[in-house]
């Protein structure tokens, strides 16, 4: 099967047609947009921990949502075929299920570790605008709703949200992803031998496309280079 | 099941597996005319009568689902190439045939779909039938191996919707593994795997300093 899928069926010259047409509409590659954020979804649902916000990616994904509703109330005046129409709203409906998903799918890990998020810096640096307000807002209810109901009603010294009591050496009361789980992951190049564990007895070497089933940790940077996928 | 205690680990839905597939792309023979279509995942078209055009999965069905067209099923997809599959399959213990990365929902969803438009459909079912139960088996004989030392795992080929059934039980299993065999470990581990702060009997916690 063609994996790339671009004309390998097709034999006229969409080519172009596609740059006549991409005049008021997207630029002819830009369909890669969502096959980007397809892989970007994948990732987030795999990573056991939250993945940097990519602001120019989401922004071009709005925008192609809305110029396409806007383009579609256009049509739906004019009298355009049902069909064509039917087909448009199934690839709105498909964006944003996976817009929708995205989304849903971070706030799922803010809440977990909302704590640990606001604590560390670099994670607090991969939440939107919108995502650093929920976070907060969500840290403060749940502060308050615990006090509220548990930690008023304990006795001196257990009170804290973050310590199981004052007398611990450290904030031991904060959900932290784990970063040690295994997740199954794809090569996208050629990544050579990747070390596993700290003494380098363990060294696996990946050639492009290979599957393995990997701890996240020594793998992370890879993913952040885009070089391997979750899956 | 060891997996169930966790439910975090089965992260995609075989809802959500198929919809990625759904986007893979496949050949269709329009039966109408209509021009081009400019979507937000590409631009597909413009579709006349019997000329063929490759489009997206989930475009082909909505078009059959309205009798618009004839699905053409993917080369793989023939009784010639799945026998080969399947032959291959038995013959290398060890490894995975190539299939595409969705062949399972690919299959699925055109036999749900366009069952009219598949050549010898009960042979095709059958031979993937037998080449997903023979793949399975692997997985299940490799699962025998797994240990503490287990590092990795190599899969390549392994497709996608598999990978999301044996996902919860192997990383569930490596994680053990992992946890016990690196005691140094354990009070992190310990924290982090229970995602609420609630202490469960099976997982060591730490002992509070006497006051």
């Amino acid at each position: 099967m063609g994996e790339d899928g671009r004309g390998a069926g097709s034999s006229f010259g969409t080519q172009d047609t596609d740059f006549e047409w991409s005049q008021g509409h997207r630029a002819a590659q830009a369909s890669s947009d969502v096959e980007i954020f397809r892989r970007v979804w994948r990732n987030e649902k795999a990573a056991p921990e939250i993945l940097p916000y990519d602001h120019l990616l989401l922004q071009r994904i709005r925008e192609q949502i809305l110029l396409m509703e806007d383009t579609l109330s256009t049509f739906t005046g004019a009298a355009s075929d049902e069909l064509t129409l039917s087909m448009y709203r199934m690839d709105i409906d498909r964006t944003m299920f996976l817009l929708r998903a995205y989304l849903r799918i971070r706030l799922l890990k803010i809440e977990q570790f909302a704590m640990h998020i606001l604590r560390t810096e670099e994670l607090w640096e991969r939440l939107s605008q919108q995502e650093q307000d929920y976070a907060q807002r969500y840290i403060d209810i749940l502060q308050k709703h615990m006090e509220q109901t548990v930690l008023s009603k304990l006795p001196f010294g257990y009170q804290s949200m973050l310590r199981q009591a004052t007398s611990s050496e450290e904030d031991d009361m904060i959900p932290e992803p784990t970063l040690d789980t295994f997740v199954f992951c794809k090569s996208k190049e050629p990544i050579g031998s990747l070390q596993l564990d700290d003494r380098g007895e363990e060294v696996v070497d990946m050639l492009t496309d290979d599957l393995y089933i990997l701890r996240y940790r020594p793998v992370k940077r890879l993913l952040e280079t885009d070089r391997i996928e979750l899956v | 099941m060891a997996g169930q205690s966790n439910p975090q680990l089965s992260i995609f839905t075989a809802a959500e597996v198929e919809f990625l597939a759904e986007d893979e792309q496949i050949d269709i023979v329009p039966n109408v005319r209509m021009d081009t279509l400019h979507m937000i995942c590409g631009d597909y078209g413009p579709f006349r009568p019997q000329i063929p055009v490759r489009v997206p999965l989930w475009l082909a069905i909505a078009l059959k689902k309205r009798s618009k067209c004839r699905i053409q099923p993917p080369d793989w997809m023939s009784v010639e190439k799945l026998t080969q599959v399947l032959e291959d399959e038995r013959e290398a213990p060890r490894e995975f045939q190539p299939l595409p990365f969705h062949y399972v929902e690919i299959s699925r969803l055109l036999f749900d779909h366009a069952r009219d438009d598949i050549t010898d459909p009960y042979l095709v079912r059958s031979l993937l039938e037998d080449i997903r139960d023979v793949r399975f088996h692997k997985v299940e004989s490799g699962l025998e191996t797994l240990s503490g030392k287990t590092h990795a795992v190599k899969l390549k080929n392994l497709a996608a919707m598999e990978v999301n059934i044996v996902r919860p039980f192997i990383v569930r299993a490596l994680q053990c593994f992992y946890k016990h065999d690196n005691e140094d470990l354990i009070k992190q581990a310990a924290n982090e795997l229970d995602s609420q702060p609630v202490a469960s009997d099976r997982v060591p916690r730490r002992t509070l300093r006497p006051r």
